[in-house]
């Protein structure tokens, strides 16, 4: 039995997907390739995007991949944490801004 | 500063056990394909040489720095250096060869004592394209490197220097404590003499090797930003910013099987295995020289003792007709080279 839900060298299997569903499979790498060409955003910018988003989804090959990324175009550390940080403050921004729903609603239920 | 393998009499010093870890493991159970059997199945085993156009001569491994991914394994501690009667042998065969391009590398190829009467000789002969590897911070090492700007601007020298990033931190922890700001201050100095500055005919390229088990990013996309930063920051020109990948072999070797890389940068490479690549490889325009006069495909089979695949073995036998059309001589380092882009001293291939 498989001793991990997440194993690294299935990142590297990622394009079997295709197998089971060509068509659709296809298509989504094709779009996935288009999306981080350069555009009016900089691959380069597109890369930092992804490695926030990969954090804020917790996904670790995500995480893997777009760090190895970041490194062969010459992201620094720096530049990487500060992107991290900008994740960081929308997902807490995200959970705190729900606040006021707590909070609308204590003030309509409170007498 | 660290030693050299050879100095630390590591295991690694010796390029036959270099071949072995390159052969064994991995490639020997199956689990990767071997680079003969990889650009076999596009038809491209066995590599050969065509026409001679680069000759690209080792002057010795002796080198004021003691970077961590060096292939030459060179360093202060290194004493291989080639004679002014091996130079001459050199300048013999430069007189006469179609390459239309030198090429002096070490080491700090300014360390050899001969080093400035080979370049004014050489100098004489016309090559197209006379490069010299210069590492940057021996310009700023001695007094009595001082002047080199103005004599590679005498001697017409095309150089081309490491730098591996625009920052501080990265560039110090591949190639030592202090390494960035002597390489801006010499970049400055050679850009004062008006090498790399916008419309000079002084050529002056950089080169971007990666500080870890990663691979090099697009050399176009990188050029564009270590222009702006290196401008923005330090008014510092350059022309051109050639992405090189490190070869598994001798000290990048030794820090990816410390690092526990070794593996997973070796897929990496063949991952990004490029078929079109095999076509443009260097070793097959290019003959580098040791110090010692011996003849190999590239710098990296000189390191790994892999001489050419010839009658001719030494630059005293030199007969180009008789070199052209060798069979290549490979192993699992040349995945180096035909990873993504490619690779080779002149940057991607592609």
């Amino acid at each position: 039995m498989q001793k991990t839900y997440y194993d690294p060298a299935d990142l590297k299997k990622f394009g079997k997907i295709t197998e089971w569903s060509e068509e659709l499979g296809n298509k989504f790498f094709d779009y996935y390739a288009k999306v981080f060409e350069e555009g009016k955003l900089s691959a380069r910018e597109k890369s930092l995007i992804a490695l926030a988003v990969a954090h804020t989804e917790q996904c670790p090959y995500c995480i893997d991949a777009y760090t190895q990324d970041g490194l062969q175009r010459g992201i620094t550390k720096e530049e990487m944490m500060e992107a991290l940080h900008v994740g960081a403050a929308i997902k807490g921004g995200a959970t705190l801004v729900h606040g006021v729903q707590m909070m609308n609603k204590v003030n309509k239920l409170e007498m | 500063m660290i030693k050299s393998l050879h100095k630390r009499n590591s295991e690694l010093a010796n390029s036959k056990r270099q071949l072995e870890i390159l052969s064994n493991g991995i490639f020997q159970n199956g689990d990767l394909p071997k680079f003969k059997d990889k650009i076999a199945e596009t038809g491209q085993f066995p590599l050969k040489a065509k026409k001679l156009e680069i000759l690209q001569i080792n002057v010795g491994y002796m080198c004021n720095q003691v970077c961590e991914h060096c292939h030459v394994d060179a360093g202060p501690d290194r004493k291989e250096i080639m004679t002014r009667q091996t130079m001459q042998q050199c300048l013999e065969v430069i007189k006469n060869t179609g390459a239309h391009t030198l090429d002096l590398t070490g080491g700090a190829p300014e360390m050899n004592p001969d080093f400035r009467w080979f370049v004014e000789e050489a100098s004489k002969v016309g090559v197209k394209d006379f490069i010299v590897r210069s590492n940057l911070t021996i310009i700023r090492a001695n007094k009595k490197y001082y002047d080199l700007p103005e004599f590679f601007k005498k001697h017409n020298v095309h150089v081309i220097s490491s730098m591996p990033h625009w920052t501080r931190g990265k560039t110090d922890k591949q190639r030592g404590t202090g390494v960035f700001d002597k390489s801006i201050k010499a970049l400055q100095e050679l850009n004062a003499v008006g090498y790399g500055m916008p419309d000079s005919s002084l050529r002056l390229d950089l080169v971007y090797n990666p500080s870890g088990a990663f691979l090099p990013g697009n050399q176009a996309s990188m050029e564009k930003d270590f222009k702006k930063a290196l401008l923005d920051d330090f008014e510092i020109n350059f022309h051109n910013l050639f992405t090189i990948t490190n070869l598994p072999i001798s000290r990048f070797l030794d820090y990816l099987i410390a690092s526990e890389n070794y593996e997973d940068y070796m897929y990496a490479l063949i991952e990004a295995y490029n078929p079109q690549t095999v076509k443009s490889v260097m070793c097959t325009n290019t003959l580098s020289i040791s110090w010692d006069g011996y003849l190999y495909d590239c710098d990296f089979n000189q390191m790994l003792n892999l001489p050419v695949n010839s009658k001719v073995k030494h630059i005293s036998d030199y007969n180009e007709e008789l070199l052209e059309g060798r069979t290549i001589m490979i192993s699992q380092h040349c995945y180096g080279c035909t990873a993504g882009a490619g690779s080779s001293c002149q940057g991607s291939v592609t």
